[in-house]
């Protein structure tokens, strides 16, 4: 077998992600068939647009299923096992050696018969390999089943616990990685390997044996991001099969490694044995099936291990009861959640169910027919059934579970199986005994907040006066974090020569594609800051109070007055000790290594002594001493205490003076902290009030601050989807760069650095500097302004500075290339480094090439874009200059995601067009219609962007004048939110699925996805290509942006060099580099920097804030407050009246660049700029002084090249769309196309034809513009289920009526068309209680009709910002960010209504009354329908609700309207209310006036 | 940043001038003041860039956003401390620099109304004066001796900052009072000289020795010190070496500037030492700072008219190509005193003097043409023949100052301000004198 896993570059097997399609189906009855399984079969067959293929076109990312064991099968297989339930049995996957097989075998026998029992058999499984990939078939390996009888009667009760123990022992004594065992139970069995669904069952033909049979089955498909031999990690585990990421995996598998030695139950004897629970090196689902298998194998029921590991949000805004609230509350002490997103469905032979996360942003719908089967899967319509059998239709809901026990032959529902959950033991009561609130104590003692010594402590600790200024100041003034522009051009810590606080060599990490950020604000419902402090027992999996002794903290931010509570709670029996993080100065790196390890063992020491909680303190440090920086006493505490097992008896509190930035609170609480107490800030706020700098008193200044950083962290954990902070703690989402890779391991638990970097002696001589710095400081003497934000001459460097932006404006203006050359000399010769690319150099040829010999400058211009910048963002003067400039020169510009006017997709300035090449899609899918999807070259779907990756975005209303409104859609003076995710991508296959609708809509355009660096992005890249997209655009965490918040802006992401080189490494080990262009950006400026991205394997060069620069922009980071002054980012016409840029200058630079590229070229001895991208043998490392922190630095793995395959796109054409049945509609409608004239059409319709009428839309919008065809031109009737993203941006005139139902993302970027959706006629459920649509439906429209008689799912009318739409029930989070049209819903909501909804009306009918629960009230009003025109207009809706969808529903109502008018809720935003109010007045006026006039 | 929209509301208002037929009766200061609530609106306009170009202009890197923010919102003190800490004598800088920093200010780039740096800083100074926030420090000796010859400037500037690092600076000057051409070149109406004595009798207070009318030779310093600087600026100016150069009436423009000063500082002159343009006609040549100070003195005199005449050509009003923002604008300047009366002439060469009896009467001048220099470069003189003759009884040589050479000096010895590097401004020698205080810290450091 083929060996890949060692690591020489950037790629780490540890970033791998998955996702998938998943399905059960199983028999309530527990009748056992064939069928069922032939079934579950052809469920997964029709999910294989789901899971994935690699670069061989044939090796699929793995395929599965679970049965029960097939006992009347093994028998006619001659195999003479003893009765049902007497044997354990499961395939294992072996080395294709014989020896090594032996050797296996022989541990295996031992380990068995020490248990007492005895291996009977080994049977050889046929497999059919002729059906594998290349690849999957590389690394193939033998598959046995093994069988272990010799179990007795009385011990049949803990026969499956044995089976477990057996295989935990064996796992752990075989060494050899190439040794799985699959499963091994008597009562399921699996059968997976690295296959497409397709070949499942031609490779295992034991499946398709008649008697092969079960009364359940699981099974899934994967869509992994890389397609590396992965055998074991196919699904389902023994237990579950999972849809989805577990964002907190790193957080879970540490604790779960700390609770080990609390875990007993007693019924697995001696669990020392079977450790480590988690397996190492699998996947996040795999880890997750190992903690379930080890709760339920401790007694837990199914149901209850699944609640533990991924419980619902049980916050105020959830509606469940006050016990279950306390069940989840007690639980929730004991371990944090496992969180999502996650469909996950499980079965342990006997019940088999299916839940989501508490998020439920994966799609799991069931269906009931009345034979008693259950199916549930990622969609519908994967198994043909008459409609006429379907009892009830449903789906999954968020946080919520369904089980089947196929013994009793019973359907337990989510609020059935809970209670029973909740009841077991008196919850509440426990917690009321025994669980301290903090808020709830009082302390009569006096707590100062000034701090002795406060103007040096302040140095030492690193404060800078912007620090105060912009940080501080409007933490404490407005309780929210300032918000700043144009991305950081600061050298990173590593290459600074300043002395740095430890924290700035961290970065977040964030989401993207394989799973979603969160939404803190709208999505509040979700998250959870609560903490618990205190020591947990020996034996939290034995029910009991004692477990809940705990102090429980609203938030981990603890005020002065709180600490000094918590350091004197003696009495309740809480007990404290405070450690001092401080190291002898004198003795530098030597001494800081000591007192680390004198902390640690003093903090074991504490745990011994029974201390419920340790506080680690910089507060009051001796002479001759400094302290280490909090992050690395907390993290290097944390690890040891894992390591010596006592991790979850204690908590760990920190007193630092260096806390100040969100930032700060998040990796201190990321890297284990419970609580911190920020007691210089808290000194900073204190002389502030006390000096009257702000008008706050000190209490509102320390709630203000408190409340920014809670904000923050709400914000920092949502961007890697992580709801609480539970699981947040020590799950370590973030990476660093520059610390070297001794330190990482020894202190962080982390085994690679991308890059290297310093160790104690850098970081005790930096503190060490601090601290004189200190020392030096009288009471009086001014903090310095270390220039951070806005440039000093005598401050930290940034690359955009006078020089460079001076020496640039005058070169592009005067086209004076000896002027570039100096602006050049600027930027290479700064005087000290900044990016990672200034300590690289290329190999210059010893005989350069005559420069003719090079490619000219008009075809390597062709090699830059200009990036994403909104109209909206940026003014329409600027906006335009751009997108002149570069079709000039061939190139590309960028609308950016606020859509374009399309008067500009035909017009022209002398000949050249106005419109942008490369149209983006965001979050927000502002003026995304299918006329602007098919007037562009390129589509670019942002996924993140380099500023404020993970984030959303929000426009205020004083922004948005007509014509931005216009171009988004929306109404001048409200507000325009883009949510942090893509409401349609929540993993990779989503994204494929995107893909495929915007190849359908424009066939003809690349689609890019553009990503930001992070560790991990190159495997994200791969997922990417492998998703067929054209271009990846790797953004690099210095990008500029019109507004981020701070910490965002400095601390997410990182360098696009390491990002860029992860992802051309990725795709190269990966064979998927060829067939994808490479885009990077990110502060590059000049031809050598080009060269050397190029180099490290970019083909396309983004430019942001350089172009703007040559505008005019003089970098006044000012562009969030509309007061630009040179008229670029301001929408002020008065401002914008000083805009003096022009399309030539920008001509003139990539002119100049263009030129410099080609003389580079022809010196380093190349014809094409194609020749040396990915070439990373060119480049040279520049010297670096010794003993400096540059000089830790170690770029091998950055400079790693994989040898032997593409190292650049080779030029092949965009990936296509296969046939699809809009070829064939298209083809039908010709009439209607060319002419007009009307057509109607009748198709049958499956869950595989996606995108249905996308195609059709294209082809109208590119020949009709956004007008479209007259009403009704084009009529098609649709009988079945169709696949996701029915009816995407149907355009005007398109009528399509679907009878059946649908999946996710129906009527997405709706375009004018109309879409009406039943169920099917012979169906006898009623169809106002069924789900016949599912998630996401009429994410972005901008325009049409959408009738469903039935229920859809959550995020229905997500983003709506035109269209109108009737449906008869609806999931969580309906009409989120909601912007304009009409959703009447006939029937109940789900939680979250109307969250960001700025603009629109929705009714809704309420008439029990209990809808204003449901709805998120921050930015609408409820009213009942009093005024005429709008019950004129509700009734007008349903009257067409019923023309269009035959709702009976509907006709009833209008039947009665008087009686049914008066239950409707109006939801009104209260924004638009008063812009219609204003319009409506000035309509008055105006008429008053004409009146007047007359 | 304390109203990040006022500089579109706010105007830029100067607190301008006294009224020309006022002030040139007299030597006192021309420059009028803006009451503390408008100083405090003007300081509002401060957009507080990203990069600020004032700042990054400015040759002491005075950090104007930060002192501007301080303003606006009423903190004096804040807002002297901070400008401190780049700029020892903003009272000195507040009235007589160029102002680099508003000539780079965004809002010059945009609106050409930049934000009154200069005055800014002038009030604030002024009114950290005013209410004793300028203290009398004490610093602690660290035992060492410098020796700072010349006592303008740059000297004042090396002399401040060495103090406050614990040297016991001694200041030798050849004149009799400490200030240099600040004192001796400047004239009053621009710089009133008891701004100078104010700032001097500080430094004296916080143990600065100043020692006056001491001429001392480079090869010959004082002993018992252990460094020098060398502030002697450029003691010599341009001569126009033609005909009729011995003419009486044909003076250097310090002459006149000088003794002026000197005459408001109480001391007496006799008649033929006097240089007195009272009742005279005064042709001023040379079109730069100096000579407009020339007309601005002659006029106070009583001259009954004063031409000034450049060689280069007249430059653009208002905005020059060739020196984009944020550079330096070579535009035409036109000052206080241009405005008190004269011509003003350019692309005039001087041939010679011509006199009666010894006495000056006028000079023959001719235009010049400059043409493109082939090689690149400065571009080439030629005359055009258009010769005439300006009438005049006063003529004043205001052509700038030769650059001084220095012998090689020893490793004790620096160099500073003009003596380093040639005429310029003030602001330049005060930020060189900065630099040199520094240099001479290291070397002593390290010794």
């Amino acid at each position: 077998m083929k060996e890949y896993h060692q690591q020489q570059g950037l790629y780490s097997s540890s970033y791998e992600h998955d996702a998938c399609g998943i399905g059960m189906v199983a028999n309530i009855h527990g009748n056992k068939s064939h069928a069922l399984v032939e079934s579950a079969l052809t469920v997964l067959e029709n999910m294989r647009h789901r899971g994935a293929e690699g670069a061989d076109g044939k090796t699929g990312d793995g395929a599965g299923i679970l049965v029960q064991i097939p006992h009347e099968f093994i028998l006619l297989k001659g195999i003479p096992v003893p009765e049902k339930g007497h044997y354990g049995t499961g395939l294992v996957f072996m080395p294709k050696d014989e020896k090594k097989q032996n050797a296996i075998l022989t541990t295996m026998i031992e380990v068995v018969e020490a248990e007492g029992l005895s291996l009977m058999r080994v049977r050889d499984v046929p497999v059919n390999s002729e059906c594998l990939g290349e690849t999957a078939r590389e690394t193939e390996p033998a598959v046995k089943q093994i069988f272990i009888t010799g179990v007795n009667g009385d011990e049949l009760q803990g026969f499956e616990r044995k089976l477990y123990v057996i295989r935990k022992k064996i796992e752990n004594r075989i060494a050899d990685k190439d040794c799985y065992i699959v499963s091994l139970s008597s009562k399921s069995i699996v059968y997976k390997g690295m296959l497409t669904s397709m070949q499942l069952r031609t490779y295992y033909c034991d499946l398709t044996d008649d008697y092969f049979t079960s009364s359940l089955a699981l099974v899934h498909s994967r869509f992994s991001t890389n397609t590396f031999p992965a055998w074991p990690l196919a699904q389902p585990f023994r237990f579950l099969c999972h849809n989805g990421e577990i964002n907190t995996i790193r957080g879970n598998r540490n604790w779960m490694k700390a609770r080990e030695s609390v875990l007993n139950t007693g019924l697995l004897g001696n669990i020392s044995e079977l450790r480590p629970i988690i397996q190492p090196d699998m996947s996040d689902s795999a880890s997750l099936d190992n903690a379930l298998e080890f709760f339920v194998m401790s007694g837990l029921s199914l149901p209850h291990a699944m609640a533990l590991l991924v419980p619902e949000s049980f916050n105020d805004k959830n509606p469940i009861s006050e016990d279950l609230k306390a069940f989840y509350e007690y639980h929730s002490i004991l371990m944090e959640p496992w969180d999502g997103p996650a469909a996950l469905l499980f079965s342990d032979g006997r019940y088999i169910g299916g839940m989501l996360d508490r998020n439920g942003l994966r799609p799991a719908r069931y269906l009931i027919t009345s034979r008693g089967d259950m199916i549930v899967a990622s969609e519908v319509g994967v198994l043909d059934l008459d409609p006429a059998e379907i009892k009830q239709k449903g789906r999954l809901e968020p946080g919520k579970i369904l089980l089947v026990d196929t013994k009793e032959g019973k359907v337990f529902y989510d609020g059935e199986l809970k209670e029973q959950l909740a009841a077991e033991h008196p919850y509440k009561a426990w917690l009321a005994d025994n669980r301290i609130q903090l808020e709830n104590l009082k302390s009569g003692r006096k707590v100062e907040n000034s701090v002795d010594g406060y103007a040096g402590k302040l140095i030492s600790f690193g404060f800078a006066q912007e620090d105060i200024d912009k940080t501080l100041i409007p933490m404490a003034v407005n309780g929210s974090e300032p918000v700043a522009s144009m991305g950081n051009d600061t050298p990173l810590a590593v290459i600074s020569d300043r002395p740095q606080i430890f924290f700035n060599y961290f970065r977040q990490q964030f989401a993207q594609v394989t799973n979603p950020a969160i939404d803190p604000i709208r999505e509040e419902l979700v998250m959870s800051l609560t903490e618990y402090i205190g020591c947990v027992g020996n034996g939290i999996l034995t029910p009991d109070e004692s477990n809940c002794k705990m102090v429980r903290l609203p938030h981990p931010i603890l005020n002065n007055t709180q600490l000094d509570i918590l350091c004197n709670i003696r009495y309740k029996g809480f007990y404290t000790e405070k450690l001092s993080m401080s190291f002898e100065a004198a003795r530098g790196g030597e001494g800081l290594r000591d007192a680390l390890d004198d902390l640690c063992r003093q903090a074991a020491k504490s745990v011994d002594e029974g201390i419920n909680y340790i506080i680690l303190s910089d507060r009051n440090i001796d002479e001759g001493y400094a302290a280490i920086p909090s992050l690395l006493a907390v993290s290097a505490v944390h690890h040891y205490l894992i390591a010596a097992g006592k991790r979850v008896q204690t908590a760990l509190i920190v007193e630092s003076g260096e806390i100040r930035e969100v930032m700060h609170a998040a990796l201190l609480l990321g890297y284990g902290a419970s609580a911190i107490n920020p007691y210089m800030t808290f000194a900073v706020l204190d002389d502030l009030v006390k000096n009257h700098v702000i008008q706050e008193d000190y209490k509102t200044a320390e709630h203000n601050y408190i409340k920014a950083v809670c904000k923050g962290l709400y914000k920092i954990m949502s961007k890697m989807g992580i709801s609480t902070i539970r699981s947040y703690r020590g799950a370590k989402i973030f990476e660093s760069i520059g610390l070297g890779e001794s330190l990482l391991h020894t202190y962080f638990g982390t085994e690679v650095s991308t890059v290297g970097g310093i160790g104690l002696n850098e970081i005790a001589a930096d503190a060490v500097r601090l601290m004189e710095a200190g020392r030096k400081a009288t009471s009086d003497s001014l903090l310095p302004n270390t220039g951070l934000f806005a440039y000093r001459k005598d401050g930290i460097q940034h690359a955009w500075n006078p020089e460079t932006i001076a020496t640039l404006q005058i070169a592009t203006r005067t086209g004076d290339y000896k002027k570039y050359k100096e602006f050049v000399s600027y930027v290479d010769n700064k005087p000290k480094p900044a990016f990672l690319r200034d300590l690289l150099d290329f190999k210059l040829a010893e005989k350069p090439l005559p420069i003719e010999e090079v490619e000219p400058e008009e075809s390597i211009v062709k090699h830059f874009v200009s990036a994403a910048m909104s109209f909206g963002a940026i003014s329409i003067e600027a906006h335009e200059a751009i997108a002149l400039a570069m079709n000039r020169l061939g190139a590309r510009s960028n609308t950016g995601e606020g859509g374009e006017d399309n008067a500009r997709y035909h017009s022209s300035v002398d000949g050249v067009s106005l419109c942008s090449k490369t149209k983006q899609i965001a979050s927000g899918r502002f003026g995304v219609t299918a006329e602007y999807l098919v007037n562009a070259e390129e589509i670019q779907i942002k996924v993140a962007q380099g500023a404020k990756p993970g984030e959303g975005g929000q426009l205020p209303g004083f922004k948005v004048d007509k014509i931005i409104a216009k171009t988004r859609n929306s109404i001048p003076g409200i507000s325009l939110i883009s949510p942090p995710p893509h409401h349609d991508i929540y993993s990779i296959e989503d994204l494929s699925q995107l893909i495929f609708d915007l190849k359908n809509v424009n066939p003809k355009a690349a689609v890019s996805v553009k990503l930001v660096a992070e560790s991990g992005v190159g495997t994200v890249a791969a997922g990417v290509a492998k998703a067929n997209a054209d271009i990846i655009v790797i953004s690099g965490a210095e990008g500029g942006t019109g507004a981020s918040p701070v910490s965002s802006m400095r601390f997410a992401g990182i360098s696009p060099e390491i990002g860029l080189a992860e992802a051309q490494q990725t795709l190269a080990l990966n064979g998927l580099r060829g067939k994808v262009r490479l885009q990077t950006d990110g502060q590059i400026k000049d031809g050598r920097d080009v060269i050397l991205m190029a180099l490290l394997g970019a083909d396309e060069f983004g430019f942001g804030t350089l172009p703007l620069i040559v505008l005019g922009c003089v970098m006044m980071r000012k562009c969030n407050t509309n007061t630009c002054p040179v008229g670029i980012a301001t929408q002020d016409p008065e401002l914008r009246k000083r805009f003096r840029g022009k399309s030539d200058y920008i001509v003139n630079y990539f002119t100049f660049l263009a030129r410099e590229v080609r003389e580079y070229l022809a010196q380093m001895g190349f014809r094409k700029l194609d020749d040396i991208i990915g070439h990373t043998e060119l480049v040279e490392l520049k010297p670096t002084p010794a003993g400096s922190k540059l000089s830790t630095l170690d770029f091998h793995r950055l400079l790693h090249r994989e040898q032997g395959c593409a190292l650049h796109w080779d030029g092949r054409p965009y990936t296509a769309v296969g046939s699809v049945k809009d070829r064939e509609i298209i083809a039908a409608a010709a009439p209607a196309i060319e002419h007009g004239q009307e057509v109607n059409l009748n198709y049958e319709i499956h869950n595989t034809d996606r995108a249905c009428c996308t195609m059709l839309s294209g082809v109208i919008a590119d020949k009709y513009g956004a007008e479209g065809l007259s009403d009704s031109t084009i009529n098609i009737y649709f009988k079945g289920s169709a696949g996701q993203s029915f009816g995407a941006f149907l355009a005007k005139g398109v009528n399509i009526k679907l009878e059946g139902e649908t999946n996710d993302y129906f009527g997405k970027g709706l375009s004018g068309g109309r879409i009406s959706i039943l169920p099917p006629m012979r169906s006898t459920y009623v169809a106002e209680q069924n789900m016949i649509a599912g998630n996401t439906g009429l994410y972005g429209a901008t325009s049409g009709e959408m009738y469903v008689n039935g229920c859809v799912g959550e995020r229905f009318a997500v983003r709506n910002s035109g269209a109108i739409a009737v449906v008869e029930g609806a999931g969580d989070h309906c009409c989120e960010y909601m912007t304009g049209g009409r959703v009447v819903v006939l029937g109940t909501t789900g939680r979250n209504f109307a969250a960001g909804m700025s603009g629109g009306i929705a009714y809704v009918w309420d008439p029990a009354r209990k809808f204003d629960y449901f709805c998120n009230m921050d930015m609408v009003e409820l009213s009942l329908i009093e005024e005429s025109s709008y019950r004129k207009e509700l009734h007008e809706l349903i009257r067409k609700h019923w023309l269009y969808s035959g709702s009976k529903l509907a006709r009833t109502m209008l039947d009665d309207w008087n009686h049914y008018a008066s239950e409707f809720i109006q939801v009104i935003p209260i924004e638009y209310k008063r812009v219609l109010q204003e319009e409506q007045l000035r309509k008055l006026q105006e008429k008053l006036a004409e009146i007047k006039a007359e | 940043m304390g109203n990040p929209k006022a500089f579109m509301s706010v105007p830029r208002i100067e607190a301008g001038y006294r009224a020309v037929e006022d002030r040139i009766r007299d030597f006192g200061e021309v420059e009028q003041t803006l009451n503390s609530r408008d100083r405090q609106l003007q300081a509002s306009r401060c957009m507080d860039c990203g990069v600020p170009f004032c700042h990054w202009a400015c040759p002491l890197g005075n950090k104007q956003p930060e002192w501007q923010d301080a303003l606006y919102k009423g903190e004096w003190e804040k807002a002297y401390k901070i400008l401190t800490l780049t700029n020892d004598f903003p009272e000195f800088t507040g009235r007589i620099c160029p102002a680099l920093c508003e000539k780079s200010c965004v809002l010059n780039l945009t609106l050409g109304e930049p934000v009154t740096c200069r005055e800014n800083e002038c009030s604030i100074i002024e009114r950290a004066f005013l209410e004793g926030y300028v203290p009398v420090n004490e610093y602690v000796r660290n035992g060492m001796k410098v020796a700072v010859i010349g006592a303008g400037p740059s000297g004042l500037s090396v002399a401040a900052q060495l103090n406050k690092m614990g040297y016991e600076v001694t200041v030798f000057d050849k004149n009799e009072a400490a200030g240099g051409l600040l004192r001796f070149g400047i004239p009053n109406f621009k710089l009133n000289k008891s701004v100078i004595d104010r700032r001097i009798k500080l430094m004296e207070a916080e143990g600065v020795k100043f020692l006056y009318g001491q001429t001392i030779e480079e090869d010959k310093l004082p002993e018992g010190f252990d460094a020098y600087a060398i502030c002697t600026g450029t003691p010599t100016a341009r001569d126009l070496k033609i005909e009729g150069r011995e003419l009486c009436g044909v003076y250097f423009a310090l002459e006149l500037l000088g003794q002026q000063n000197r005459v408001l500082a109480g001391q007496q002159f006799s008649d033929a030492e006097r240089v007195n343009a009272k009742g005279k006609k005064v042709l001023v040549i040379g079109g730069g700072d100096t000579g407009s100070d020339c007309i601005g003195t002659v006029i106070r005199q009583g001259a009954v008219s004063v031409c000034q005449i450049e060689i280069m050509p007249e430059p653009p009003e208002g905005y020059n190509p060739a020196t984009p923002w944020p550079m330096w604008p070579n535009i035409k300047r036109t000052s206080s005193s241009h405005h008190e009366g004269c011509t003003r002439r350019w692309l005039l060469n001087s041939n010679k003097f011509i006199g009666k009896d010894g006495k000056l009467t006028g000079v023959e001048v001719e235009g010049v043409i400059w043409e493109p220099n082939p090689q690149g470069g400065r571009p080439i003189m030629k005359l055009d023949g258009k010769k005439e003759v300006i009438e005049c009884d006063m003529a004043l040589l205001a052509m700038g100052f030769l650059k001084p050479e220095h012998k090689p000096l020893a490793d004790n010895v620096f160099l500073a301000g003009d003596a380093a590097s040639g005429a310029s401004l003030v602001v330049r020698a005060l930020a060189s004198g900065r630099k040199t205080a520094s240099e001479i810290d290291a070397y002593l450091k390290s010794r």
